[in-house]
């Protein structure tokens, strides 16, 4: 069983400090959503966690199995095992969803030889046209295909925690619910643990979350269980921000 | 009798930026090119069909093209597609020439054909290469031009690229520009019956001390005529470049779309890349626009492919190489572009080994 512990978290985005100290325990085939109103820094939490540049950590950790992942280069966080689903997945003309994949599995130091074939079982999990994977990442495709290539990409690279940014923005209902089954069904065959950012309760009729955080004004306001989303759905955030 | 030509300068806005004044045209003699053609026997014409596209002369390298020009004229006659491509190859062998080859194109109703020409020389041949192209797609023709510049580090290129649309025809002007010295290309799509479509795409890399150089014009001359531009370009080492592309939609071609986009990708210190796009238009109810970057490796990209694990030295070098793997994935499927994959690879290695 894996650990990824975030402890004390702040960060600046342009000298504005965003996150105020974000403290979260996630152990392997755990579901935790977070849910925040806009602004409350939910995006920035995950491109702090994935080392984006532009963000600065000013205080605290992140560690995967007490591995400091605030030192390491991207790339390397990604090998060790965390996974970034985005909330806009950036195009990257003339280079393709397969050679992407293999560079990728190859620096996980994983066989490629059977790539081809488990593209198209994976494929056929979320209903995604294996052939786009021939094609450039992210150029002209739907919203929706969009996450259902994001979706396929955390299937074929089987890290240890995603962090889902807004899976459920941009996408209908149906690309929603094949992509949010399949992130389930990750967390029990591959005991995958997920960090699900989200700003509806949609995605999680799907993907059940056993931990529900809210994030507000950069600092977790409230954690409890499931019913805690229920009463968000009903009330909205006024009595948490 | 060979009297020296007046040469332009680059107070003219058109040659601005350029390496005109270097040019003394006197150090070349005329000669021509050796030229081997691949499967146009079936629609080569022996009378010279050159004048069907151009628009006047637009300046003294047109002209002394028109005085010298060893031409191939092509008409492909009416609703006949042309299986396979044409392969046209010009080999500049001798040093101290100035060759003047001239292609024309006559695609005649509902006909369909893809050429491919090349420009080919080695790296010791200092000669000049002056082509001119011509192409007149009749209504509902389709044509597919692909031209490659394959020079050697000494030789110079001036070229004119010129075509004509008329009703419904497709036209797409294609330009890989990988070699010469000093390689211009001035490339003007004229579309002057309503439905006329002309796509112009290029791809260009100058590394060393290489300059490519394109003016692009999209003149819109009638009702609901299309016309899209993609030009996608590198620097490196202490190589240059310039776009200067225009937009002109006149009175009488309302309804018409034209877009141009001109990414340049900045990959040495020393390299230096300018872009400047224009629109001219003459009335109302169009759709237009123009894009234009000149930088370095999209972060975002860098980003997105790091965050999947791959190292960023991996990362950046699929990002610069799909750069331009996306305007060869847009050439006509028919043609194979794998030598030139391979060829921007090289010279890739070559850029990266030189920082």
């Amino acid at each position: 069983m894996s650990t990824l512990k975030i402890t004390g978290l702040t960060a600046e985005v342009a000298g504005k400090e965003i996150l105020k100290g974000i403290d979260l325990e996630l152990n392997s085939g755990e579901v935790h959503a977070i849910m925040g109103p806009n602004g409350a820094g939910k995006s920035t939490l995950s491109a702090v966690i994935m080392g984006k540049p532009g963000y600065t950590v000013t205080g605290g950790s992140v560690t995967l199995d007490g591995v400091d992942m605030l030192a390491l280069p991207t790339w390397q966080r990604a090998t060790a095992g965390l996974h970034l689903v985005m909330q806009y997945p950036t195009e990257v003309p003339g280079v393709h969803v397969d050679q992407v994949l293999a560079e990728a599995l190859s620096a996980r130091g994983r066989d490629t030889k059977e790539m081809s074939a488990r593209i198209a079982v994976e494929a056929g999990r979320i209903n995604f046209d294996a052939s786009l994977v021939s094609r450039a990442m992210n150029v002209d495709l739907s919203g929706g295909e969009k996450k259902r290539n994001e979706t396929l990409q955390l299937g074929m690279l089987e890290p240890k925690f995603a962090i889902l940014d807004e899976l459920d923005s941009g996408l209908d209902i149906d690309a929603l619910r094949d992509c949010a089954r399949r992130v389930e069904a990750a967390t029990h065959e591959n005991n995958l643990g997920v960090l699900a950012i989200t700003h509806y309760v949609r995605l999680l009729e799907e993907l059940k979350p056993d931990v529900v955080h809210i994030l507000a004004a950069g600092r977790i306001v409230k954690t409890g269980g499931p019913e805690l989303a229920d009463i968000l759905e009903r009330d909205g955030y006024a009595a948490f921000v | 009798m060979n009297i020296t030509p007046t040469l332009p300068s680059t107070e003219e806005e058109i040659w601005r930026y350029s390496r005109i004044a270097e040019l003394d045209l006197s150090a070349f003699a005329i000669a021509t090119a050796r030229t081997e053609t691949i499967g146009l026997d079936a629609v080569r014409v022996n009378d010279s069909l050159a004048g069907i596209a151009m628009n006047g002369t637009p300046d003294v390298f047109a002209e002394l093209n028109a005085e010298n020009a060893q031409t191939i004229s092509l008409r492909i006659p009416k609703g006949v597609a042309i299986d396979g491509v044409i392969e046209i190859i010009h080999h500049i062998e001798a040093d101290g020439i100035v060759a003047y080859p001239r292609l024309v194109i006559d695609a005649e109703p509902e006909s369909q054909v893809t050429v491919v020409e090349r420009f080919v020389s080695n790296d010791s041949v200092k000669s000049l290469v002056v082509p001119v192209l011509e192409i007149r797609s009749a209504a509902s023709a389709n044509v597919n031009y692909v031209g490659v510049n394959q020079l050697g580090l000494r030789t110079w290129m001036i070229a004119h690229q010129q075509t004509l649309g008329l009703r419904d025809s497709n036209t797409r002007v294609n330009t890989i520009a990988l070699g010469g010295d000093y390689a211009r290309v001035r490339a003007e799509v004229r579309l002057v019956e309503s439905g006329a479509n002309a796509q112009q795409l290029a791809l260009y890399f100058a590394s060393g001390t290489q300059m490519h150089d394109f003016r692009t014009l999209q003149r819109h001359e009638a009702p609901r005529t299309y016309s899209d531009l993609l030009f996608k370009g590198a620097v490196g080492g202490s190589a240059r470049s310039v776009y200067t592309g225009l937009i002109r939609i006149e009175k009488n071609a309302g309804k018409s779309e034209a877009f141009q986009t001109n990414r340049n990708l900045t990959l040495g210190a020393g390299a230096w890349a300018e872009s400047v796009p224009n629109l001219e238009i003459e009335t109302n109810e169009v759709k237009c626009s123009h894009a234009s970057t000149v930088g370095s490796i999209d972060e975002e990209q860098r980003f997105y492919l790091e965050s999947r694990g791959i190292a960023p030295e991996v990362a950046e070098r699929l990002v610069v190489f799909g750069f331009f793997k996306d305007v060869l994935d847009r050439l006509p499927s028919n043609v194979d572009t794998t030598s030139l994959e391979a060829e921007i690879a090289e010279k890739l290695r070559r850029e990266e080994a030189a920082q």
